[in-house]
């Protein structure tokens, strides 16, 4: 079955381009047709009753109609706002970040009900009382285990022997660890600590309430981020724009902190 | 139908309809209605369109303070005795800066970021005219920074940015007010802007 002309949905803004005059295209992340770009006409004027509807990061209901190129937006009001992030630069800025990457792993108009889940659950905890980092921690591992590529964890990719309690090695190519013998000797893959191990393998499985629980000291969590960006990184095969403003923010906090 | 539109017309057509692609809002078929149109025009004309362009490319620079376009360095209204020299009002774009003065109700300088900070777009603060914006803060006896870049998402990251920045320089760092906008509907409105509304009430006039 088609979709029809015209229908509605929930969607999650992810991002947004102007064009033309007063129009901007939209990214949305909808809940029942995936990621779409959608034209929203005339919210760049103040008049714009969509407006203020369609910010990135907003969850909205939205009518859209099939156009020829692209959908066209022809209703919508806001369900979540998410209003805490947009009123702190260091959470907007992870939340910026959690919406490009769902932007480069999703497929267009390809069904992702638990990506979406996962980015409005996200979302929402970036507003609380978690550590942002770790939120955005948890948040890649799920979006790579639902995009397939969920790294390995548990055995060595070389040997398939399981791993100890010791130095090990992670391989964003390989795409997860390596034992000693096998890392030493393969290009790309990086020393991996065994409190590294074990804070990405809880990552890995432990839902947002327990990782609110969660204090780990800033060298592992900074062994732990390098890690999860390679291997990000290689997947993709591109940088995550995003990544860069977060890193500025955080160099430019530490001064201010001694 | 794969050979290119505008190689049917002659070269130097041709030529004209490509670089009028290039211009922003201008499709294929708009490219080739101008063409011909200026195939039509005067020489006069035509050769007035071609200086102007040229000028605008010779002559206007951005000006040394505050980064806005202009013919003369600095520009009219840095150096304007009559404006209100304690304040700056930092837009995104120098068209802002017409429409600020339209309106006819601020006095003081302006700063022109050139942009906003967009960083799923890879646009971060040194992309934007801030460095400037500092050492302007530095040097001259500013008392207020309105920060008045767009009321939407990039607008309001930079204008975060910004205020972390600038409040441990010493000046008073505001924010233009948002709230419903003239000729609108309540009904319609965001509940954001609805919020704001709230929060930003004055005592009514009457």
């Amino acid at each position: 079955m088609g979709t029809p002309r015209i229908y509605k949905t929930e969607a999650i803004v992810l991002r947004q381009r102007k064009m033309g005059e007063a129009d901007r295209v939209l990214t949305l992340h909808t809940l029942t047709h995936g990621k779409l770009d959608a034209k929203a006409k005339g919210v760049r004027k103040t008049t714009s009753r969509m407006a203020g509807h369609l910010q990135p990061l907003n969850r909205c209901m939205v009518q859209l109609v099939q156009g020829r190129t692209m959908e066209i937006i022809a209703g919508c009001e806001t369900l979540e706002s998410f209003q805490p992030l947009r009123e702190d630069l260091d959470r907007l800025s992870r939340a910026l970040y959690a919406a490009e990457l769902a932007d480069r792993f999703l497929a267009e108009r390809v069904e992702a009900v638990a990506t979406y889940r996962l980015l409005q659950e996200t979302l929402r905890h970036l507003q609380g009382d978690a550590d942002v980092d770790l939120v955005l921690r948890r948040y890649e591992m799920k979006l790579l285990e639902h995009a397939g590529f969920r790294p390995e964890l548990d055995r060595c990719l070389g040997c398939e022997v399981p791993m100890g309690p010791q130095r090990n090695f992670f391989s964003p190519m390989a795409g997860g660890t390596l034992c000693p013998s096998c890392g030493a000797g393969t290009a790309g893959s990086r020393m991996l600590s065994a409190d590294g191990l074990k804070v990405l393998r809880l990552l890995q499985r432990a839902s947002y309430k327990e990782i609110e629980r969660l204090n780990i000291p800033p060298a592992l969590a900074q062994e732990v981020e390098r890690h999860q960006r390679s291997y990000i990184a290689c997947v993709l095969e591109r940088d995550v724009n995003a990544a860069a403003f977060v890193e500025r923010l955080r160099r430019e906090q530490q001064p201010l902190q001694i | 139908m794969n050979e290119h539109p505008t190689t049917a017309a002659a070269a130097p057509v041709a030529r004209l309809i490509e670089e009028f692609h290039k211009l922003p809002g201008v499709g294929p078929k708009s490219a080739q209605r101008l063409t011909y149109y200026l195939l039509r025009m005067p020489a006069a004309e035509a050769r007035a369109l071609a200086e102007a362009i040229l000028e605008v490319k010779e002559r206007i620079t951005f000006c040394s303070a505050c980064q806005n376009v202009t013919d003369v360095n600095p520009c009219r209204i840095c150096a304007s005795d009559r404006r209100d020299r304690t304040m700056i009002c930092v837009v995104e774009e120098p068209l802002d800066i017409l429409a600020l003065e339209r309106s006819g109700s601020y006095q003081g300088l302006y700063h022109v970021l050139h942009g906003a900070i967009s960083p799923m777009d890879g646009i971060g603060p040194e992309e934007l005219k801030i460095e400037e914006l500092l050492s302007r803060l530095r040097s001259e006896e500013v008392q207020e920074v309105i920060l008045a870049t767009n009321p939407n998402l990039e607008g309001e990251a930079t204008a975060m940015y910004l205020t972390r920045l600038l409040r441990p320089l010493g000046p008073k760092v505001t924010r233009l007010a948002s709230g419903l906008p003239v000729g609108g509907d309540l009904e319609y409105a965001d509940d954001v802007t609805l919020s704001r509304a709230l929060e930003g009430r004055q005592e009514a006039q009457g």
